[in-house]
């Protein structure tokens, strides 16, 4: 399928654009505007941090980019494909093959194990179960946790769990990676080792990454930082 | 079948609470498989009961007696092709709580219309014709009380003898066995005549009268004119098939098919409640959890059906179990309820409506937090976490 607003943005390495973007929820009766025209193109293997001050819009903005949420108006194209254009259904199945989802919480399966975590995003593929683990073990691998695959959440560490929860959101190999808040509840020291292990899959696994963060030293290891207000993006 | 690993786990995430769930449907459907078998058991009669065969009472009640001189009369009737007939007896033995079905009949003309469902040896019952005091007794019943042909087994009958006492002695000739598996050989048979003759009154009278039709379409026919040809006289009769005989003399000790319907309607609406709490509770629990998995992809459809599925295998475990422990019981007093219950077993059919119960009450209990987890929001999920 032929898209030339897609072939421009391959062509100029745009992984993400966003035009004349608002997002406006109802309070009762009242609309409760959240986002403002916001336009923004971020390239492929750019990490960017997205700051702002509590209720600036940032996990609107994330979770429009993550196709949890629609825009009131706009257009909002991800890898050449008009995501604002499509119905739930469809945006559930574009989730499962372009996004990777790091939460601040981790949000891990507590009943699995971290390899069954990871192989979660692989049960909505045709993998088979040794194409699974092998693709597991690689993820695991990567986060530098593969001497942890059978441990549950509970016998992991606040990073160990927020790597196994990296891992599971690389394993699909996904455009972009989405991180709300994803050392919000790790101490210095270990938020620091995730930082860093999100700076190396940016570099060296050429992962665009886009993260929101309260923390300027998280924003630090990001390419470029953006300013969130009111719903608005400050240049 | 890649999801029920995980499916699987979800259930031992509250152990306590799920085996207490588990416990709670196999008890439900212990009850149910013990009850159904016990309710088909009773209804035994009824199955076995020949589509070609009749019985007739006297229309007033069954302990109303008919006249000897209708057999005749029957038996001239088109249509018919064996007529015999039986009666009441109503002995114990040694002890009131030794009661067991006896019943006078002609031997030759009873063991001809039930040849597809008794058989005794014919030596056994060349003997037994020959003996006027002898009796021929089932299976079930010379194991209960271990009884051998040659026994000689008092009785204290309901009926009176002409000398005015109450025991009647009776030869083993014989012991029959049934064809069918729900066949009664919990009974104790001997003769009309030593019967009709030694008793203090109604003599020449029977109890009911069994007709054999010469073609099982025309029962009805024939029931009709049975009962046209005594209409008006001194003893009218009431007509019916042996499967309508056997349930209505089996109703005359309650309704048990209404009576266990009763108790496991009550069992089931309880069960569902228990379960269905549970479920929901279950669920709500996860609501994040559930969100996750949309967020990584997983269709409304999906989650919904695993939602479904929890519920499901649950009461599927828990029912599978109570039916199990049910052919247990069954199977290990078989022998000593064979006797009063000939042919209790949990039936395949039994088995299967079970099952069919299971995934119902899975259906049902998991219906609402299925429906949950298919509107579920992932934003408004995500922000309670």
């Amino acid at each position: 399928m032929s898209n030339p607003a897609a072939d421009t943005l391959a062509g100029n390495s745009v992984l993400v654009s966003l035009r004349h973007i608002s997002k406006t929820y109802k309070k009762g009766k009242e609309p409760v505007p959240v986002l403002t025209d916001i336009n923004l193109d971020i390239n492929r293997g750019d990490f960017v941090a997205l700051m702002g001050p509590s209720g600036s819009g940032k996990t609107t903005l994330l979770n429009l980019l993550g196709g949890l949420d629609s825009p009131t108006s706009g257009e909002l194209m991800i890898a050449g494909q008009r995501i604002d254009q499509f119905s739930s259904g469809q945006l559930t199945k574009w989730r499962a093959h372009n996004v990777g989802f790091i939460f601040q919480f981790y949000n891990l399966m507590p009943v699995l194990t971290a390899e069954k975590n990871v192989e979660l995003p692989l049960l909505l593929t045709n993998l088979s179960s040794k194409e699974r683990k092998a693709h597991v073990a690689a993820a695991l691998d990567l986060v530098g946790l593969s001497g942890r695959a059978n441990h549950y959440p509970r016998e992991l560490s606040g990073g160990q769990e927020q790597r196994v929860a990296i891992a599971r959101a690389l394993v699909s190999d996904p455009n972009l990676l989405l991180c709300d808040e994803p050392t919000g509840d790790l101490d210095r020291a270990t938020a620091d080792e995730i930082l860093a292990l999100m700076q190396e899959l940016n570099e060296h696994q050429h992962k665009t990454i886009i993260m929101v963060t309260h923390d300027p030293r998280a924003a630090d290891h990001a390419r470029r930082t953006l300013h969130l207000d009111k719903g608005e993006l400050i240049k | 079948m890649k999801y029920f690993y995980f499916i699987f786990k979800n259930l031992t995430r509250k152990k306590i609470r799920t085996t207490l769930t588990v416990l709670s449907i196999m008890i439900a459907f212990l009850l149910f498989g013990l009850l159904r078998s016990l309710s088909v058991a009773f209804d035994g009669g009824a199955r076995f009961a020949g589509e070609d065969r009749l019985v007739s009472i006297n229309k007033v009640t069954l302990i109303q007696p008919l006249p000897f001189s209708y057999l005749n009369k029957v038996k001239s009737l088109p249509g018919v092709d064996k007529v015999t007939m039986s009666n009441w007896f109503g002995g114990y033995y040694q002890d009131r709580k030794n009661q067991f079905p006896q019943f006078p009949i002609d031997a030759a003309e009873f063991f001809d219309i039930y040849q597809d469902t008794l058989a005794l040896p014919p030596e056994q019952f060349a003997a037994w014709k020959a003996d006027r005091q002898g009796a021929v007794i089932g299976k079930a019943l010379a194991e209960k009380f271990n009884w051998k042909v040659g026994d000689r087994v008092p009785l204290i009958g309901l009926f009176p003898k002409k000398d005015g006492s109450t025991n009647w002695d009776f030869v083993i000739d014989g012991i029959f066995t049934g064809k069918t598996e729900s066949a009664q050989t919990n009974v104790m048979y001997f003769h009309y005549d030593y019967f009709d003759k030694s008793r203090q009154f109604g003599e020449g009278t029977i109890g009911w009268m069994i007709i054999k039709v010469k073609d099982p379409k025309e029962s009805a026919k024939v029931a009709a004119a049975i009962d046209a040809l005594f209409e008006n006289s001194a003893a009218e009769t009431k007509t019916d098939s042996e499967k309508e005989f056997s349930k209505s003399f089996a109703k005359q000790f309650g309704d048990i098919g209404l009576i266990t319907t009763l108790i496991l309607s009550a069992v089931f609406f309880t069960m569902l409640l228990v379960a269905g709490n549970t479920m929901a509770q279950s669920f709500r629990e996860r609501i994040p959890e559930f969100a996750i998995l949309k967020t990584l992809g997983f269709s409304d459809l999906t989650v919904m059906v695993m939602v479904l599925a929890e519920a499901m295998l649950i009461c599927a475990f828990g029912g599978l179990l109570g039916l199990a422990l049910a052919k247990l019981v069954l199977t290990a007093n078989a022998s000593r309820i064979a006797a009063t219950f000939p042919g209790l077993d949990m039936s395949l059919t039994i088995i299967v409506t079970g099952v069919l119960w299971m995934l119902l009450l899975g259906l049902i209990t998991g219906f609402i937090p299925a429906l949950q987890g298919l509107r579920l929001n992932i934003i408004n999920a995500l922000r309670r976490n």
